[in-house]
C-alpha cells in the first residue's frame, strides 16, 4: 500500500491532509490538526443484556418474555415511543436527548456462537471466522491511518486487549503506576537489559512513555482512581479522557468492563445487571466530562459480543444469546433513531427459538465510524481492517 | 536448541518450579528431572494450611451474612444473592447511609474468608519445596476456575480449590473433573444449584427452570474445548442431564447443609442426547455417565495436552510436544500423574530458550521465593499488590481463568507496575547475606545472561541490584 493512498477523498476533504494525494493540490479547507478525532471503544464483557440496556417496552411480548427482569414501563427512562433506557443509563439519556447518543438494539458479530471467549475474539479481531486472524481490528485500523497522521491509541486497565493488538505500537495505562527517581534510574539500566528481548523493551519503552505523560497530567485525580478502583468508574473515565485531550495523546482508547455475564439473580431496575449498567453510564458520563470541548469531535462505541436469551430463565437471569444492544455516544454523532432495525419479539422472528434476532452485523457500524468519523478509506476497511467483510456494508448516518 | 546439562537444573526451578529459593538449585542439580518427579505425588498438591475452614463453615458464615442483611430464604436457599438497597425514596439519607454500613459489616466475615485462603495459598508458593507440585495444582486451578468476583462464590472458592482440586491433580482428570462438577464452589459459581428441568416437579409447581451455564462451560472449558463440534442442543441437553446437581440449604437436615446435594425433584426426566450418545434416565448417574465420557475423549485430551504445554512451555507450544502429552493422557484413561510425568520427559519442553513470560502471581511468588522470603502481610504484601498488579488470586474475571498468554500480560503499562512492585519489594527484601551476583546466580543459575550479571555488579545499592535481578528478561520469562 502506497503512502496516503488509503486516505479516501473525502476523508482528505475533511483533514486537508495533502501527503501523496495529487488530485488535492492545495487544501483550501481549514485542517483539523492531526489526532483531533476521537474513538472510545467501551468493551461490555460477559455478555450485556441487551433487551435491559434498551428496553422495548412498546414490544408486545417484552414483558411476558422477561416476566420478573423485564424493567417495569414506569421505571424505564423513554427514547421514543418504541425503545426506552435502563434507570441506570442517566446520564446517556441526557446525552440521546440532545442528540448526542443513540442505540443499536440488534447487533451482532458476524458468526452465530455462543461462547463468550470465541466472540470476544470474533468481535475484536473484526474477522469474519473464527481463529483466522490475532491481531485487532482497531489496531489494523490504526496501521493504516498512522501512515498520514500521528495517530496513536490506549489501552486502558492492565491487560492488553485483543482489540489493540497487531502491528501499531499502543499505550497501555490503569491507575496506581508512580515513576520515582530510582525507577528512572534502573529503568536505564533496564532498557539496554531489554534490547536483545522485542516483546519487553517495546512494552517497557512505551509504558515508561505514557507514565511520563499521566505524571503531566497533574497526581490528584490519579491518587483517587488508584485509591478506589472499583468505586471510581466515573474518576477512570475523566481520566482516560485526560490522557485523549493531551498534546500529542492517543486518539483512540478501549476501555473493558465486565461482570455482565447475568446467568442468575439478573435483578431489573435494581439488582446485579443494573449495578453494572451504573458503571457503564459513570464512564460515558466520565469520559463527556473529561473531554471538555473535545466532545465535539469524539464517538464512544459500547458493545458486547453477544445479547442473552429472548426469555427469563429458571433462575432468574438470562443465558446466552445472539442479537444485543449497542450504544454510540459523542458529539461527532448525527442525530438521529435508532440505528438498524427492530426484529421484534414475536415467537416466529426470535434466532434459533430463543434470542433476539440480529438486524446489523457489528461491522457495519465499526466501518461507518472509521470512514466517516476516522477517514478511513473503504477499500481499506473491506480489505486489512475487516477482511472479507464486502457483504457488512458501512453504515452511512452515523456521523454528523 | 535443546539445553546443556549445567542449563537443565535452572529450568527445572524457574519454568516447571515456582523459581529458585536460596538453596534450591543446588538441590535440583543432582538430578534435576528426578527432582521433578519426586514431587509428583498419589496424594495430591500440599495443602495451604490446615486451620483453614471449609465448604460447609464458610458457607455458614455467608448464610449468616445473607440473613444481616434479609437475603436468606425461609426455605434456606443459599444461592441468591443480596438484593439491592431498598429504594431511595422510602430511606432518608441518615437511614441510607446507616443501610450501607450495615451491610459493609456483615460483609467482614466473608471478606475476612477470602484474603485467609489468599494469604495463605501465596505463603504455600513462596515457602513449598516442591515447587512443580504447586504449579501443577495452579495450573488445574485455573483450568476449573471458580472466582470471588460472584458474591455468592467468593466465600467457597478457596475451600473449593483446597477440596475438590488439590487432592486429585495427580489422579485421574475424570475424579478431578467429577469432583470439582459437584462441588459447591463450582455449583454456585457457574449457578448450577438451583437449574432444574421444565418437566420436572420443581419445574411444575415451582416454575423453576433451566440454566445451561455450567453445562457449556464444562464443554466448553473444563473438558472437550469449544472447537470439539458440539452445538447448542447438545449444551441444552447435557445442561438437563445436570438438573438436580445442587447444594443442601441451611435450614435442612444437619448433614446435607453446605454439600452437594442431588435433588429429584429438580431432574428433568427422560433419556438425554449428547454429542451423538444416548444417556438413558438414571437421576444423578446420567450426568455422571456424560462427564465420564467427556473426560475419555480424546478432544478432552487434546485440548488438556495443549492447554498444558502453552502453560508449561510456549505460548505457541511445539506440536511434539502437544502430541506426546495426548498420547500419556490417552494411554493412561488420564492419569494426570502420568502426564505429568511425560511432561517432565518430552526433550521440547527443555528448550534453553525461555518463552514464558510470569504472570504477576508468578513473578510476586518468584521474588519472594529468589529473597528467601514469604509475605508477612495479607492485604499490604499480598492482595493489594497483586490487585495492582492485574491477578488477584482467586478472582480472574471470567470462567476461562488468568490468560497464559505473554501477549495478555505484557502489556506497557503493566511493565511499569512490575517496576514499582519491584523496586518497593526490594527496599524491604533485597537479601543482605551475600554478594548481588551471587544471589542472582543462586536464582538464575546457568540462565543468567553476562549483560544482566554485569548490570546487577554495576548497581549502586543492593536494593537497586536486586531491582535490576527481578526485572530482567531473564526473570520476567521462565
Amino acid at each position: 500500500m502506497s503512502n496516503g493512498s488509503n486516505f479516501s477523498r473525502r476523508a482528505a476533504l475533511k483533514y486537508g491532509a495533502g501527503i501523496g494525494v495529487t488530485f488535492l493540490a492545495a487544501p483550501a479547507l481549514a485542517a483539523l490538526p492531526e489526532g483531533r478525532r476521537k474513538l472510545v471503544v467501551i468493551i461490555c464483557r460477559g455478555a450485556m443484556d441487551g433487551l435491559s440496556v434498551s428496553p422495548p417496552v412498546a414490544d408486545p411480548n417484552y414483558a411476558a418474555l422477561r416476566g420478573a427482569i423485564a424493567i417495569p414501563p414506569d421505571a424505564v427512562l423513554k427514547l421514543d415511543g418504541d425503545f426506552s433506557l435502563h434507570p441506570k443509563l442517566a446520564a446517556i439519556h441526557a446525552l440521546a436527548l440532545s442528540g448526542e447518543a443513540r442505540i443499536a438494539p440488534a447487533v451482532a458479530i458476524p458468526q452465530r456462537i455462543r461462547s463468550h471467549f470465541e466472540a470476544q475474539d470474533l468481535l475484536e479481531s473484526g474477522g469474519e471466522q473464527l481463529y483466522g486472524i490475532t491481531t485487532g481490528w482497531l489496531n489494523r485500523a490504526l496501521s493504516v491511518q498512522a501512515r498520514g497522521a500521528n495517530i496513536s491509541a490506549l489501552a486502558v486497565g492492565t491487560q492488553e486487549p485483543l482489540i489493540l493488538r497487531g502491528p501499531v505500537e499502543i499505550q497501555s495505562w490503569s491507575p496506581g503506576g508512580k515513576v520515582t527517581q530510582d525507577m528512572q534510574r534502573i529503568s536505564s539500566v533496564l532498557t539496554d537489559l531489554y534490547a536483545s528481548d522485542p516483546t519487553l523493551s517495546r512494552a517497557f519503552a512505551s509504558g515508561m512513555e505514557t507514565e511520563a505523560m499521566a505524571e503531566n497530567m497533574g497526581g490528584d485525580q490519579m491518587t483517587k482512581v488508584a485509591a478506589q478502583p472499583a468505586k471510581a468508574a466515573h474518576d477512570y473515565a475523566v481520566t482516560t479522557a485526560k490522557f485523549l485531550t493531551q498534546a500529542g495523546g492517543p486518539s483512540i482508547a478501549v476501555i473493558s468492563l465486565d461482570g455482565y455475564d447475568t446467568h442468575a439473580n439478573q435483578g431489573a431496575a435494581n439488582g446485579q445487571l443494573a449495578n453494572h449498567l451504573k458503571n457503564l453510564d459513570d464512564v460515558v458520563d466520565g469520559l463527556h466530562e473529561g473531554l471538555g470541548s473535545a466532545w465535539s469531535d469524539t464517538v464512544v462505541i459500547a458493545v458486547t459480543e453477544f445479547g442473552r436469551t429472548a426469555r427469563i430463565n429458571g433462575t432468574g437471569g438470562t443465558d446466552h444469546g445472539t442479537a444485543s444492544t449497542m450504544i454510540l455516544a459523542g458529539g461527532a454523532l448525527k442525530r438521529g433513531g435508532i440505528v438498524g432495525d427492530w426484529p421484534t419479539l414475536a415467537d416466529a422472528s426470535l434466532f434459533d427459538n430463543r434470542d433476539l434476532a440480529p438486524t446489523l452485523d457489528v461491522r457495519q457500524v465499526f466501518k461507518g465510524v472509521l470512514r466517516d468519523h476516522m477517514g478511513l478509506e473503504a477499500r481499506a476497511l473491506d480489505g486489512s481492517v475487516f477482511p472479507d467483510s464486502g457483504n457488512a456494508r458501512a453504515l452511512d448516518g452515523l456521523i454528523a | 536448541m535443546i539445553a546443556s546439562n549445567s542449563m537443565t537444573s535452572a529450568i527445572a526451578v524457574t519454568r516447571f518450579g515456582l523459581g529458585a529459593r536460596p538453596d534450591e538449585l543446588s538441590a535440583a542439580n543432582r538430578d534435576p528431572r528426578g527432582w521433578l518427579k519426586s514431587q509428583i505425588s498419589r496424594d495430591g498438591a500440599e495443602q495451604p494450611s490446615v486451620s483453614l475452614p471449609g465448604t460447609v463453615d464458610r458457607l455458614a458464615v455467608f448464610a449468616q451474612y445473607l440473613s444481616e442483611v434479609g437475603v436468606l430464604k425461609r426455605d434456606g436457599t443459599i444461592s441468591d444473592a443480596p438484593t439491592a438497597a431498598p429504594s431511595a425514596g422510602r430511606m432518608t439519607d441518615e437511614q441510607g447511609a446507616k443501610f450501607q454500613q450495615e451491610r459493609k459489616q456483615a460483609l467482614q466475615p466473608v471478606l475476612e474468608g477470602v484474603r485467609d485462603e489468599i494469604f495463605a495459598r501465596t505463603r504455600l508458593a513462596t515457602a513449598t519445596s516442591q515447587p512443580f507440585r504447586e504449579r501443577w495444582a495452579l495450573f488445574w486451578a485455573n483450568h476449573f476456575t471458580v472466582s470471588t468476583i460472584k458474591l455468592q462464590s467468593a466465600v467457597v472458592a478457596g475451600p473449593y480449590e483446597r477440596e475438590a482440586i488439590r487432592p486429585h491433580v495427580f489422579g485421574r482428570f475424570e475424579d478431578l473433573l467429577v469432583a470439582s462438577t459437584r462441588h459447591p464452589g463450582m455449583l454456585l459459581y457457574l449457578d448450577q444449584a438451583r437449574s432444574a428441568g421444565p418437566d420436572s416437579l420443581a419445574g411444575e409447581y415451582r416454575k423453576m427452570g433451566l440454566n445451561e451455564n455450567l453445562a457449556r462451560e464444562i464443554m466448553e472449558l473444563h473438558t472437550v474445548g469449544a472447537d470439539a463440534g458440539y452445538t447448542q442442543a447438545d449444551v441444552t441437553e447435557f445442561a438437563r442431564a445436570l438438573t438436580g446437581y445442587s447444594i443442601g440449604g441451611f435450614r435442612e437436615a444437619e448433614d446435607t447443609r453446605g454439600r452437594f446435594l442431588y435433588r429429584p425433584q429438580l431432574h428433568e426426566p427422560g433419556t438425554r442426547i449428547v454429542m451423538g450418545r444416548q444417556y438413558p434416565q438414571g437421576g444423578e448417574a446420567q450426568a455422571r455417565a456424560i462427564l465420564a465420557d467427556l473426560a475419555a475423549s480424546p478432544k478432552t485430551a487434546a485440548h488438556v495436552a495443549r492447554k498444558l504445554a502453552i502453560h508449561f512451555v510456549a505460548d505457541a507450544p511445539p506440536p511434539r510436544l502437544v502430541a506426546r502429552l495426548r498420547d500419556s493422557y490417552l494411554e493412561s484413561g488420564g492419569d494426570l500423574a502420568h502426564v505429568a510425568e511425560a511432561l517432565v520427559d518430552s526433550p521440547e519442553a527443555w528448550a534453553s530458550d525461555a518463552r514464558k513470560f510470569k504472570t504477576p502471581y508468578e513473578f510476586v511468588v518468584s521474588g519472594y521465593r529468589a529473597a528467601g522470603a514469604s509475605p508477612s502481610d495479607a492485604a499490604k504484601e499480598v492482595v493489594q499488590p497483586l490487585t495492582y498488579l492485574g491477578q488477584r488470586p482467586f478472582a480472574a474475571p471470567q470462567p476461562n481463568g488468568w490468560s497464559d498468554l505473554s501477549a495478555d500480560w505484557a502489556a506497557p503499562g503493566a511493565l511499569v507496575k512490575r517496576l514499582t512492585w519491584a523496586t518497593r519489594f526490594s527496599a524491604y527484601y533485597a537479601p543482605n547475606g551475600a554478594a548481588p551476583v551471587d544471589v542472582a546466580a543462586a536464582t538464575l543459575g546457568d540462565r543468567l545472561g553476562a549483560a544482566a550479571k554485569t548490570a546487577i555488579a554495576r548497581a549502586e545499592t543492593r536494593f537497586e541490584a536486586f531491582s535490576i535481578l527481578l526485572m530482567s528478561p531473564e526473570f520476567q520469562r521462565r
